[in-house]
């Protein structure tokens, strides 16, 4: 198997989707002459040309609906947003016509489109451009919200997105373009809405998504040198939530973290508790713990950033306190 | 310091109670257990006892006024010890010291306990009431002055063991009882184990089992709830040939033993839930109510409305029993005495108004419940049987159903078991 980099997953994926489908074209700022601002159109103007490969001018909303509009007569477009910070801009189009022209038009129009792009902190680009926004688009029915952490989850859900009938958001992130990762060869496509148990344990429950599955990850090998077996389990989907997968894993150890990068207030990681309050009750041990993002905006200061973001020492102490091993 | 008395929850549907009467006047002293005042509720009128030692202070709610369940009715406290945040005038410019504010129910150790003016012969029973999916009353014991502290899981571990949490020393924060003291206690032997209710277990009458809707039912309930909304109604009417059931009677009253029609018709109302268990259901929110014991409530009218007891197993009693406890139940809803897990309950109520010559009529369901068989008068009627016309005793009954949860077919059958018991009784016997 070999490994490569997130955003070489998301190539191959565009690549072969655009080999499978004609009616599947990337537009967005930078994508075909540049390559792509993180390199992820990298070659694909080369291979597919300039109809298919759509350099747009910095005008979100525009070629935002130029995408929703390509949708509804039948293409299949990819829009790339350089980071969904600047797709603020987009959001009428994304939210007023994208999630809704299905419902409204009686299913006679159907709107099967991607808006992908970074979200999250990049490292010192200051409050406007480190925002998270997992929560505002899982808020709307009519959408898709996906979020890999891993190259191949990048890979699998990315080819999942093109072929859904429905406006898909996909979530990256400026810091998992480089991450490395086994990424299996052919055909590889994993179902929106479907979470993965990435690590087994039997005594907390780290739920998470996107880059904060690193941190995690690293957290759970620290807690086992305590002798304390975390199981991680990577949402993915964050719309829809994999209800099954987060009944299964607190069954299995009866205490839950929750971990997200984004605001506390009405954050995902709070839909998340209720799915498990309400559907797992009876098999809660303890109250479920949540790290997410100071409820602050993003400081420029290195320091400041750092500390701001959920790390592995707060991940450990919350899964200490659901496990009543906190210093009384 | 003195304590509030908050008016108590006397019922499930009880929202405010009127004093009707103060067993004591402010200043006069008194001991815990003893009743101090009469309250009337939507259901009955009963007596509110202190749970505290004291002088009752001063009375909050006169005589014929209400106040809603939760709120303070009267302060207890020291001799003579000042009131002074209640005072019923303005505030001063200085804000009082403020009363013990009324605390919310579930956190407070209820100061009162309730009793029906006779007080009843046998001890209270502990049952739950019948078929309420309310927040479950379990005789969960309190630590300390606040409530048993445990964990979802813990409660779910020690209800499945039959392990009784009070017993559990909790290693949580607060004391809070989790996992692991539930599994250490449940390991070793005999210390906490199957103490109490485990013992008693096997005459425990057995509680109702609630099921998820099936998505069919779902989606007949919200259709038909559109047609007709709140609880929609269907209606079955059968006639019941009553010589046989009639002879019973009559027979039980040369034996010297009062047995009614409507006695009767109860049993045979309940032995046909029991083999038409589909009907002995209610529907609570998304859920159904599968009743495992049959219950079947008497519609007794009374001055001022109307109200319906339970007879409880009416399957299982003796009809002697059962006339014994529907006529002493009757007497009581007329004294407004009954206690509310008397009338909470129950899937379906038989309702006879052939007392007042009422051939035919239909019922209304008393939700929760999901069925009420509205009964006629026993009359001589023309009747054709084998060709020939003949007279016969007739009763007709008019089955009301929840159709959310129940089906015209599933009505059917349970009346046709009805009529097969009615009219050959010797069944109620096999």
């Amino acid at each position: 198997m070999a490994e490569i980099m997130y955003r070489e997953a998301l190539n191959q994926a565009l690549a072969e989707e655009m080999e499978r489908d004609v009616r599947v074209f990337l537009m967005g700022e930078e994508v075909g002459k540049y390559q792509g601002a993180f390199k992820v159109s990298q070659g694909l103007l080369e291979r597919f040309g300039s109809a298919r490969v759509v350099d747009a001018p910095i005008s979100e909303l525009g070629f935002a609906g130029l995408g929703v509009g390509a949708a509804m007569v039948g293409l299949r477009p990819v829009i790339e947003m350089m980071t969904f910070n600047f797709a603020i801009l987009a959001m009428d189009q994304i939210f007023n016509n994208a999630a809704k022209v299905r419902h409204m038009s009686g299913g006679q129009l159907r709107c099967p489109i991607v808006f992908r792009g970074p979200e999250g902190a990049g490292g010192r680009l200051a409050a406007q451009h480190s925002q998270v926004f997992d929560s505002i688009y899982s808020n709307f029915p009519g959408l898709k919200v996906v979020a890999p952490a891993t190259p191949k989850d990048a890979k699998g859900l990315l080819k999942s997105a093109i072929r859904d009938d429905n406006p898909v958001i996909f979530f990256e992130g400026e810091r998992l373009y480089a991450v490395k990762g086994e990424v299996p060869e052919g055909e590889l496509v994993i179902p929106i809405g479907k979470a993965e148990v990435k690590r087994e344990g039997k005594d907390v429950s780290i739920i998470t998504w996107s880059r904060m599955y690193y941190f995690c990850q690293q957290a759970a090998e620290e807690l086992e040198k305590q002798g304390i077996q975390a199981e991680i389990l990577d949402l993915r989907s964050l719309r829809p939530l994999d209800e099954e997968a987060l009944i299964a894993t607190l069954r299995k150890t009866n205490r839950a973290v929750v971990v997200e990068e984004g605001w506390p207030h009405s954050g995902l990681g709070a839909q998340v508790v209720d799915t498990i309050q309400s559907k797992a009750f009876d098999y809660l041990d303890a109250p479920v713990a949540r790290v997410t993002g100071l409820d602050v905006n993003m400081a420029y200061a290195a320091n400041l950033e750092a500390a701001t973001q959920p790390d592995v020492t707060r991940i450990i102490a919350a899964v200490k306190k659901v496990l009543y091993l906190e210093e009384k | 310091m003195a304590t509030a008395i908050p008016l108590p929850s006397l019922s499930p549907t009880m929202k405010e109670g009127k004093i009707t009467k103060w067993l004591k006047k402010e200043g006069d002293k008194v001991s815990s257990g003893e009743a101090v005042a009469e309250v009337e509720t939507d259901k009955s009128n009963l007596e509110i006892e202190a749970y505290d030692d004291g002088y009752l202070l001063r009375i909050l709610v006169k005589e014929g006024e209400s106040a809603p369940v939760g709120a303070p009715i009267a302060y207890i406290g020291e001799k003579g010890e000042k009131v002074e945040a209640v005072e019923t005038t303005a505030p001063a410019a200085k804000p009082p010291e403020p009363a013990p504010p009324p605390k919310p129910a579930a956190e407070q150790r209820p100061p009162i306990e309730m009793k029906r003016p006779p007080q009843p012969a046998s001890p209270e029973p502990s049952r739950p009431t019948g078929g309420q999916v309310l927040p479950l009353r379990r005789q969960e014991p309190e630590s300390g002055n606040g409530r048993l502290r445990a964990s979802p899981l813990a409660r779910k571990i020690a209800k499945d063991q039959g392990l009784d949490l009070s017993a559990v020393q909790g290693s949580g924060p607060q004391g809070r009882i989790i996992k692991r003291d539930v599994e250490a206690a449940i390991t070793q032997p005999a210390t906490a184990r199957r103490t109490g209710p485990a013992l008693v277990a096997q005459f425990e009458r057995r509680e109702p089992q609630a099921l998820p809707l099936s998505s069919m039912r779902r989606v007949i309930a919200q259709r038909l709830s559109e047609v007709k909304p709140g609880v929609p109604h269907f209606y079955l009417t059968v006639d019941i040939e009553m010589d046989a059931a009639m002879k019973i009677r009559e027979e039980a009253k040369a034996l010297e033993s009062k047995v009614s029609v409507n006695d009767i018709i109860v049993k045979a109302a309940a032995i046909a839930l029991r083999r038409v268990p589909q009907m002995n259901v209610s529907l609570q929110g998304d859920r159904v109510l599968q009743y495992q014991t049959a219950d079947v409530g008497i519609a007794v009218a009374i001055e001022e409305g109307l109200i319906t007891p339970i007879i409880r197993d009416a399957d299982v009693k003796g009809l002697a029993a059962l006339s014994a406890e529907a006529r002493e139940l009757a007497e009581r809803a007329r004294k407004r005495a009954l206690r509310p897990e008397e009338y909470s309950g129950g899937s379906i109520t038989v309702s006879n108004l052939g007392m007042f010559g009422i051939d035919w009529f239909v019922a209304v369901i008393n939700p929760p419940q999901s069925a009420i068989i509205a009964v006629g008068a026993v009359e001589q009627k023309p009747v054709v049987r084998d060709g020939q016309v003949t007279v016969r005793q007739m009763m007709s009954a008019t089955l009301s159903g929840d159709h959310r949860v129940i089906d015209g077919a599933m009505g059917a059958v349970y009346l046709r078991e009805l009529k097969g018991l009615l009219e050959h009784p010797m069944r109620l016997l096999l």
